[in-house]
């Protein structure tokens, strides 16, 4: 299961964290000590930066402990935006459970539309229900007894098997249900729909650069400026993190048409934007989260330059309306998640994970990131049919042509 | 610095040598090892070193050349080191108010009205001319990402030409050392990266290939890189081309024959 396991080091990491915490920040408030105490951060052990959950404990994980203040993440949409959304109100979802300010940009439905559907967090009451109703009489025995069998295990500290909130970075959220409206006003909130800003301002003409994507840096700017996210206001008693999240960058409800032709008019617009974009969030203590249909974007150079434009690339790519839904290897997941890069931040090295193949499912309730795992292969001719035979079959199968596909595996007696 | 990259080039900090140009080339992985190695490796030789710095913020170099042994305030502070943050000058281009001092910002050719990288040549021309009293060893130039100007609009030609200039000035004229770093991705799909990668290559004296394994990602050997040294840019001479496989460590970064390393033996 995704436990905190890296508890121990968390507990070391703040206990050390004397000194300064974010080296990224420029105009910095005197005393590490209390940018640590930001909510819902911690500082990580490699770099020094503070880090913020993604709202998915799984992608922390994938991620090296979560999302470094002050950097971008690039998430590859999937082929219809039905997962990459999920990751996005999902971080958006964690900035509401720590407090954080919330700034929401999209071009495609009004921010305030995309508030109202997040995800409940799992709270502390409502899962020791479901606790109850699920732990068999004989767990709860076994753990107050002391052991008797495995006793030299007995002090060591119990692993986190399920998820509770008394870990105040990253948290657990239910699909299933919508965040209620009242955690939602306690937050600060700002947002930018097209459409609108369109309306309100003249074209402005910075750069060459397409015109939304140069007002959208306008407005994360003031909003930076203005709320003191750059350490602008040294009065501000207390101190916190901007989250914001951009749907869609690069398609073409921004008026950018990388994503419709191969021969794009402007194709240094989106790269233009996530330079300053990431100029802006290195300033200031912020985290980016930005979804780009990539599929559509033929002219593969312009993929190039924005992934090394950005900090932190993960793809998705989902198994719907594709061959591998229906393929007795893939049964149990939804889709293949690619880590394209991690950003070495402060050090020549970076937490990479040793596992390359990682596949994410979305659960009655829960989307979880997985190592993929090949399901054990039950068949009646398993000494004998190999896993291509195996993929053969079920391609034949998901045809429709069910009798020829058996005829094919028992075929050699 | 590293002292085993320092030992496969044959160099050292007493004797940076003059009027070279080096260039740093990173495919399906991160160079950026290289980069800070040589900034350290000329600090410490004692150079005046220019440093556009335009993918990552002046902390994280910072931080990083610590561990290498190199303070880049303590530099900065007593002029030996001039650094241009591209992160933070684009943003005062873009939402700074006009400066009435009527100095343009290195970064002139974002906003489009030029389209060369005049202004960036003049600043590097005017941090690097040797000023009254200056002690230093020789200037060196250090571009952290050529392949960052071509996202942000500058054409091939135009980086070309900058560069040119640049060599113009500080290899012949001031006697200094070069050092640029291009990055690839993935597939080599960015042609016009590609291009200048290629003819940067062709007047470079040494060339440092940092390339991704072939095979995929292992977790002892990071990569593998390819040292292309020129011995004469005017005769017919092969060039001396070496290839080591390297892991990268938190100070440190190790160099070793292809299959020889230590997780094999």
């Amino acid at each position: 299961m995704a436990a905190r396991g890296a508890g121990a080091g968390t507990t070391a990491g703040t206990a050390a964290a004397g000194g300064p915490a974010t080296s990224f920040q420029r105009k910095a408030a005197a005393g590490g000590s209390r940018l640590s105490a930001l909510p819902g951060t911690r500082p990580s052990a490699r770099h020094g930066q503070l880090l913020l959950s993604s709202g998915l404990p799984s992608l922390d994980a994938v991620l090296g402990g979560g999302l470094a203040v002050g950097t971008l993440l690039l998430i590859e949409e999937d082929k219809y935006a039905v997962y990459s959304n999920l990751l996005f109100k999902y971080f958006l979802a964690e900035g509401v459970v720590c407090g954080h300010d919330l700034f929401v940009a999209s071009a495609m439905e009004p921010p305030d539309n995309i508030l109202k559907k997040l995800p409940a967090p799992l709270l502390d009451d409502a899962h020791r229900n479901e606790l109850r109703e699920e732990a068999t009489p004989a767990k709860s025995e076994d753990s107050q007894d002391s052991m008797k069998i495995a006793w030299r295990y007995e002090n060591l500290p119990k692993m986190e098997a399920s998820p509770t909130t008394s870990t105040k970075f990253g948290h657990y959220y239910d699909i299933s249900k919508t965040m209620s409206p009242e955690l939602l006003q306690s937050i600060k909130r700002h947002s930018f729909y097209l459409p609108e800003e369109l309306s309100l301002e003249p074209k402005l003409k910075t750069w060459n650069m397409n015109c939304g994507y140069a007002s959208l840096l306008h407005s994360i700017q003031r909003v930076i400026c203005q709320e003191g996210f750059d350490g602008s206001h040294p009065q501000k008693k207390q101190k916190n993190i901007l989250r914001i999240g951009i749907q869609s960058m690069g398609s073409l409800l921004w008026g950018d048409d990388i994503c419709s032709s191969d021969t794009p008019e402007d194709i240094h617009s989106l790269t233009k934007f996530l330079y300053v974009l990431r100029g802006l969030l290195r300033k200031s203590l912020s985290a980016c989260i930005i979804t780009v249909p990539s599929h559509l974007i033929q002219n593969k150079a312009i993929m190039e330059r924005v992934t090394n434009l950005s900090d932190m690339v993960v793809g998705l790519e989902s198994f719907i309306g594709s061959e591998r839904e229906t393929n007795p290897l893939y049964k149990d997941y939804h889709g293949l998640l690619h880590v394209h890069q991690i950003p070495r931040l402060n050090s020549l090295i970076c937490d990479v994970s040793d596992t390359k193949d990682l596949a994410f499912r979305l659960k009655r309730k829960q989307f979880t990131i997985e190592r993929l795992h090949l399901p054990p292969d039950l068949s009646d001719t398993v000494s004998r049919s190999s896993k291509q035979d195996l993929a053969e079959s079920a391609k034949l199968l998901s045809s429709g042509c069910g009798a020829m596909a058996i005829g094919k595996k028992h075929l050699d007696f | 610095m590293l002292g085993e990259l320092n030992e496969l080039l044959g160099a050292s900090p007493q004797r940076p040598g003059t009027g070279k140009f080096t260039l740093l080339r990173d495919t399906r992985t991160d160079g950026s090892f290289l980069v800070h190695h040589f900034l350290s490796f000329y600090l410490k030789a004692g150079c005046k070193v220019c440093f556009v710095a335009l993918l990552q913020s002046f902390s994280h170099y910072n931080i990083v050349a610590q561990k290498l042994g190199v303070s880049l305030t303590a530099a900065r502070e007593r002029g030996q080191l001039v650094f241009l943050e591209g992160l933070k000058s684009c943003l005062d281009l873009l939402f700074g108010e006009k400066e009435p001092s009527g100095d343009p910002s290195p970064l002139q050719f974002l906003s489009g009205s030029t389209s060369n990288l005049k202004a960036l040549f003049d600043f590097v021309r005017t941090s690097l001319t040797p000023a009254e009293g200056d002690s230093w060893q020789g200037p060196v130039l250090l571009v952290d990402d050529l392949s960052v100007l071509l996202s942000l609009g500058a054409s091939p030609v135009a980086v070309l030409d900058f560069i040119h200039y640049c060599r113009v000035v500080v290899c012949s004229q001031l006697q200094g050392n070069i050092v640029v770093l291009v990055h690839s991705g993935e597939d080599g799909a960015d042609e016009e990266n590609e291009l200048l990668g290629t003819a940067l290559g062709h007047h470079s004296d040494l060339i440092l290939w940092a390339e991704g394994l072939a095979t995929g990602f292992c977790k002892d050997i990071h990569g593998e890189i390819k040292i292309i040294k020129r011995l004469s840019l005017q005769s017919t001479e092969q060039d001396v081309v070496q290839v080591y496989q390297y892991k990268i460590q938190e100070k440190n970064v190790t160099f070793f024959a292809r299959g020889l390393s230590a997780a094999v033996l």
